[in-house]
């Protein structure tokens, strides 16, 4: 089953900065077309005068205290680096 | 019970440990013992650090003859899922984009675990950060259910649910974003408690699904369960979504509450697609908590066949902005062939990413770009609301709500792994409890004819942990699925 969608794959994939082989965009577009066609059911509820729920338990101005802490030392924040120099991240040239 | 040492609940342990007739050490080293003879076959971790376990355990006895042991999980070796952060130890999420993270930090559940005595022992298998109910999707390897190794332990916590199954761990930690520690625990027969969302705080916890994630325990006792969730919850300033709320004494409320209780059965969880041998199980469920008295009522929950689609719109959404981080440059993989730096992200994330990752971050992209935002993810968060509502009606008139945990069970590896959408599905009863913040658990409550555990799933009110936990301590008193381990 391959549903009708207008889901362009490469447009989200870039989105995404996902790189996708030609083969993963072909299996994609099918596995979501059965997804989506699947969540189309939704537009049978009626949402009219609904509000939205975005967390079940919403908590509101949560506040701290503006005091400094310790951070991690730059030695821990970068142990995970996959390239740095000089206590900071090397990564490719940016500008030209 | 078992007589092995591996096999006891915590509740018997500590009393071992407090009267000096087992120390930590015996302890740690019979857990690691049993894990080395039986992981190659479960394959529930991705890895341990036996020296790190043992140095802990240690530290706990010698607390213990300075008598300052901490409590009950004192010297209690648990597992943690690898999406967990442990200061110092590998954090992986099963995936190869974080295949060589190390942890600089703990996880505020961590902090508290240590802060209790107990020993963080080793890292559990999930779904690829935890995307999946099989553990299927994990980068590094598929763990096999201990009661069949031929078939999943379900997921993502699969690795929490087996390692505690088959004596690798006396309890573990999961995470549950759309019934990831109850499901696994159902096909594993322990039990699985995913609390009220914002009641155990999430930093330290590699984000899925902001809204729906939760951290939870996995336990071979109800009672068990309430000392680890105790141990883990409370407001953290770390999480600005975690509650201010009074955390009861978890443990001692499981016998102050005596029922009998209302409990609901909603019949849309009864229809198509149900199992019979787990419709029969979870009905002579039923049944014993009539016979002790519990008033048995029919309610309606009439918007759960949107669960599905609305969480595969709501977690895709927010895991493809979660995962946006993932982009080769501070931390996790980096591709090294890219020509520049947009390339770099474009491959590091096409090469440390996994297919199921990658569909859901394609799906969440989608239904939140410009033009769909509208149709698909903000019509899902208004279905969430009708969601949350049926409960909420629901709980008008009943005191907690009974229904199966997974419609089957534990299914054979590979049966679905080439067909998201029926994996999807295997998620359908666990999923609303997400969507509508509410604590669920599963406990185990018998087996089918060829010897597959079957979980029954307690859904409780928003923050009334305790009052669940009592309900299922009820219903355990007068069975003992859990003296049926596993043949390794």
């Amino acid at each position: 089953m391959s549903a009708p969608t207008d889901l362009n794959i490469d447009h989200v994939a870039h989105l995404a900065r996902l790189a996708l082989t030609p083969e993963e965009k072909a299996k994609f577009a099918t596995q979501l077309g059965d997804v989506l066609a699947y969540i189309e059911q939704l537009k049978k509820v009626d949402v009219s005068g609904v509000e939205p729920t975005a967390h079940a338990f919403p908590v509101y101005n949560v506040w701290a205290d503006d005091v400094a802490q310790a951070g991690l030392p730059v030695e821990a924040a970068l142990k995970n680096a996959p390239a740095q120099r000089n206590n900071m991240v090397v990564v490719p040239k940016v500008v030209e | 019970m078992s007589s092995e040492l591996f096999y006891k609940p915590v509740t018997e342990l500590s009393g071992l440990l407090e009267t000096k007739k087992v120390s930590s050490v015996d302890l740690t080293q019979a857990v690691i013992a049993r894990t080395k003879a039986v992981d190659t076959k479960v394959k529930a971790f991705n890895s341990f650090d036996e020296a790190d376990a043992l140095a802990q355990a240690r530290a706990s006895d010698e607390r213990r003859a300075a008598r300052q042991a901490r409590g009950p999980l004192d010297g209690i070796p648990v597992g943690i899922k690898d999406v967990i952060a442990v200061n110092g130890q590998p954090l992986t999420a099963s995936s190869k984009m974080l295949a060589n993270f190390v942890s600089p930090y703990d996880a505020t559940v961590t902090k508290k675990l240590k802060n209790a005595g107990a020993i963080c022992w080793g890292r559990l298998n999930l779904d690829e950060f935890a995307m999946g109910s099989s553990t299927e999707n994990s980068a590094f390897h598929t763990t096999s259910n201990p009661y069949d190794l031929e078939r999943v332990p379900g997921g993502s916590s699969g690795g929490s649910a087996a390692a505690v199954a088959a004596g690798e761990a006396i309890v573990s930690l999961g995470s549950d974003t759309g019934g990831s520690i109850r499901q696994p625990a159902a096909l594993c027969n322990v039990v699985g408690f995913k609390p009220t969302y914002g009641l155990v705080s999430r930093y330290g916890l590699i984000a899925f699904a902001s809204s729906l994630d939760q951290i939870g325990p996995f336990s071979r006792s109800v009672e068990d369960a309430a000392i680890t969730l105790g141990a883990i919850a409370g407001h953290d300033p770390l999480d600005s979504t975690s509650f201010k709320t009074d955390i009861p004494n978890y443990r001692a409320e499981l016998t102050k509450r005596k029922g009998p209780w209302r409990l609901g059965i909603p019949k849309e969880y009864f229809g198509q697609g149900l199992d019979p041998e787990v419709a029969a199980a979870v009905e002579k469920a039923i049944s014993h908590y009539e016979k002790l008295g519990c008033e048995i009522k029919n309610v309606s929950l009439p918007h759960t066949e949107y669960g599905v689609g609305v969480y595969y719109i709501i977690a895709t959404a927010e895991c493809s902005s979660n995962l946006a981080r993932y982009d080769g440059i501070r931390y996790g993989h980096r591709s090294k062939d890219a020509k520049d730096i947009v390339d770099l992200y474009f491959k590091s994330r096409a090469e440390g990413f996994g297919q199921e990752v990658k569909r859901r971050i394609i799906l969440g992209t989608y239904v939140l770009s410009s033009g769909y935002y509208d149709a698909y993810y903000l019509r899902a968060q208004k279905v969430r609301t009708l969601i949350r509502q049926d409960f909420l009606n629901a709980y008008k008139e009943v005191d907690a709500i009974l229904t199966p945990t997974s419609p089957t069970p534990a299914f054979k590896k590979g049966e679905k792994a080439a067909n998201p959408l029926a994996m999807y599905l295997s998620d359908i009863y666990t999923i609303g409890v997400n969507l509508a913040g509410l604590p669920g658990m599963s406990i185990p409550c018998g087996f089918s004819k060829s010897g597959l555990p079957i979980g029954l799933q307690l859904i409780g009110q928003p923050f009334q942990e305790a009052e669940l936990l009592a309900i299922a301590h009820a219903y355990e008193k007068a069975h003992d699925w859990a003296s049926k381990t596993p043949n390794l």
